[in-house]
């Protein structure tokens, strides 16, 4: 490093090498510390045998001396048993069609919000950016909580839709814990993040082109899906993936307002950790999950490399 | 000024017959952008067929007017007629129009060849026949080899060559072309004027064309304006914007030319000899056959264009009238022609360029020299404005 700074002493134009050193290797400690070792903990307790004890797995590690015991006693037995029950793979299906349709459903709302935010005024953007994440200053339980309130049958929804007189005073709204509660809270808690990334995309985009594409005859609504639309992908691809993979994963949301045959890996999850408290075949749970989401992504991104 | 290219200009001036009925008409055009004037009160006829340069400093409304006319901006006040038809309110798509923008606005995610085939997919042409189209027009700007490429993978020059193959893919009737050469090599540059000019003349298209190169646009136009400040100041073909310009604006702006200041001591009548003035202007004394408006004792200027200046040793027969005597100052070496700076007693210059006629390098005029300069009584021009 000091030879390659002083046999080029413009590259050294940044500081001193040790602040360059920091910038590069920052970020790296903070994804070994709070990523690589907690994913390696937990995959080592998938490895191993649910134990009535304290943590509730067997084996432990006991010391240098004792590794080649501890390992002889890791296998795989849980993620074999995870095909064998077909409520994980339904589970699984299920996160990620419910995810699917979500990331579709922010991708039909977002869009048209995120063009009319950058064709708004440039002196008024600010403002709508700061309405698009406002929701954040509240809770995000609370906000979901709202819904409740909101969807079930004696709930405000069914009160507006009595007093307008859409529906009769013994009429009931019965969305709340079906699918479609499940799908208004995960749109309603995910808009944002699929707003932001299109919406710095279609910013970024320069009005001369879409002038350039009315010039040669291209009706405006062609054009946008001849230029608008093909350059806003890498905000397409961002917002759906930044929306797509925590869905996959949601929680929350299916436990407040989903039913009871509202099947998520979220949902399967919590109940291995918490209710049968069988860390080592909820981990395989969450290695698995893990891996559906970061291969395909990988794979993607790589494609995506040879494109350009 | 060696214009090496061009073909031979045509016989074509429809502006001088006055039932010509115009191809564009900017009739009194108006565009003010919040309280900012970016064309004011503009009326200007352009004929089918023509190619029409506008020339003006920059910020003076070029673009804006182009804009107009291909339907990006409309006009505050006033209307354009497009083949005697108003056209406000129709939207650019279906305009007869096509413009090279100046700053390309070429479509970042397309390859070369499909940029350039745009338009014609617009107009739902055969596949084959957009490849041929297409072909041919790279051929034309000579980028064959990058029609695989995107615009981002291109140097500015060639980018300017794409966005000018596709101006002229739809072949228009109205070709808007904003600087359309002004990052090629000078070569390069008048290659394509010259395809430019040809490409015209076989199409029969009216060209557009907004220039920063004086040169260009004495080659390539039939006639030029001259604008400033959103206004129109001088509407003629080349040589008449050359010889006779109306204003000291043109005058300056156009080439290289002395301005002199003075007033008007005598009129033509008092002369004896119908359309001449006398100019005084601090002891040096101008006469030019010239009919003027002009009456005695107006301020006016005297322009003279260097090139029709002789420098000499010796003093002229008369030295009464048209004779600047002073000091060599400095001498400016522009290969076909050498600039003399002449520097008079009181401090007045002058400038008179001479034709490199011969290869000697020690020159028979030189730095500190006395010189007359004289001129013509039809070589300079009076201007009112
Ligand atoms: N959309 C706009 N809003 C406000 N002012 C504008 C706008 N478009 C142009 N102007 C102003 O109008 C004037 C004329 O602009 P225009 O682009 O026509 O100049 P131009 O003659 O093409 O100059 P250049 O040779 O530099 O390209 C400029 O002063 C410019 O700042
Ligand atoms: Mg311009």
């Amino acid at each position: 490093m000091a030879n390659v700074a002083e046999a080029n002493p413009v590259t050294n134009a940044g500081g001193p090498s040790w602040t360059r050193w920091l910038v590069v290797v920052v970020p790296y400690v903070w994804l070994i510390l709070f990523f690589v070792a907690p994913f390696l903990i937990i995959f080592k307790i998938s490895l191993s045998d649910y134990a009535q004890a304290m943590p509730p797995y067997r084996p432990l590690f006991e010391g240098v001396g004792a590794v080649g015991d501890f390992i002889s006693q890791l296998d795989f037995e849980n993620y074999i048993f995870l095909t064998s029950d077909s409520l994980y793979i339904l589970s699984y299906l299920s996160s990620l069609r419910i995810a699917a349709i979500s990331t579709l459903l922010l991708l039909l709302i977002g869009y048209p919000m995120a063009l009319a935010m950058a064709r708004a005024p440039t002196s008024i953007r600010p403002t709508l950016v700061m309405l698009v994440v406002l929701p954040f200053w509240t809770s995000f339980l609370i906000r979901v909580y709202a819904w409740i309130g909101i969807l079930k049958p004696d709930g405000l929804l069914t009160l507006l839709l009595q007093t307008v007189g859409l529906m009769g005073p013994d009429q009931q709204v019965q969305i709340f814990r079906t699918d479609y509660a499940v799908f208004i809270g995960i749109v309603y808690s995910y808009l944002p993040f699929m707003v932001l990334p299109l919406y710095s995309a279609l910013e970024k985009m320069d009005n001369s082109l879409l002038e350039a594409a009315s010039d040669l005859g291209c009706p405006p609504w062609k054009a946008f899906w001849k230029i608008t639309f093909p350059l806003s992908m890498p905000g397409v691809i961002a917002g759906a993936m930044i929306c797509f993979i925590p869905i996959t994963g949601e929680f929350v949301i299916p436990d407040l307002l989903g039913g009871a045959d509202t099947l998520m890996i979220g949902k399967t999850l919590w109940t291995e950790f918490f209710g049968n408290r069988d860390w080592p075949l909820a981990s395989a749970v969450a290695v698995i999950l893990l891996i559906m989401l970061v291969v395909p992504i990988m794979i993607f991104q790589n494609q995506q490399k040879k494109v350009v | 000024m060696a214009k090496t290219l061009g073909p031979v200009k045509r016989k074509f001036s429809p502006w001088t017959d006055p039932n010509a009925v115009p191809f564009i008409r900017f009739e009194n055009i108006t565009k003010r952008f919040g309280d900012f004037v970016a064309v004011d009160n503009l009326t200007l006829d352009i004929y089918e067929k023509e190619f029409f340069s506008l020339l003006g400093p920059s910020g003076c409304g070029k673009t804006t007017l182009m804009r107009m006319l291909a339907g990006f901006e409309e006009p505050t006040e006033g209307r354009i007629l497009l083949q005697g038809q108003d056209i406000r309110g129709v939207p650019p798509y279906r305009r007869p129009t096509n413009m090279m923008f100046q700053s390309y606005a070429l479509f970042p995610h397309m390859t070369v060849e499909k940029n350039i085939a745009f338009g014609l997919e617009q107009d739902n042409m055969p596949k084959g026949e957009i490849t041929a189209r297409v072909q041919e027009l790279l051929k034309l700007v000579k980028l064959e080899q990058f029609a695989k490429r995107k615009p981002n993978q291109l140097s500015g020059g060639q980018r300017q060559r794409v966005a000018l193959a596709r101006s002229l893919a739809k072949r228009p009737k109205v070709l808007l072309l904003d600087e359309p050469l002004g990052a090629l090599d000078k070569k390069l540059r008048e290659e394509t004027q010259f395809e430019l000019m040809d490409l015209q003349h076989t199409l029969g298209m009216t060209f557009l064309i907004v220039t920063h190169d004086q040169e260009e646009a004495m080659t390539v136009s039939d006639r030029i304006a001259v604008m400033d400040k959103g206004i129109i100041m001088q509407v003629a073909t080349p040589a008449e914007i050359y010889e006779a310009p109306n204003s000291r604006y043109v005058a300056d702006f156009i080439g290289d030319i002395n301005i002199i200041e003075g007033k008007i001591a005598e009129t033509a009548s008092a002369l004896g000899a119908p359309g001449t003035v006398r100019i005084e202007s601090e002891g040096l004394s101008i006469a030019v056959d010239q009919e003027c408006q002009a009456v005695k004792d107006d301020h006016v200027a005297f322009a003279v264009r260097p090139e029709k200046v002789r420098i000499s040793l010796d003093a002229p027969a008369d030295t009464s009238a048209n004779a600047f005597y002073g000091e060599v100052w400095d001498i400016g070496y522009l290969g076909d022609f050498s600039l003399f700076i002449v520097r008079s007693e009181d401090g007045r210059f002058f400038r008179a360029a001479q034709a490199n006629v011969s290869r000697l390098v020690d020159r028979p005029i030189t730095f500190g020299d006395m010189v007359w300069l004289t001129w013509s009584r039809d070589a300079g021009l009076v201007l009112t404005r």
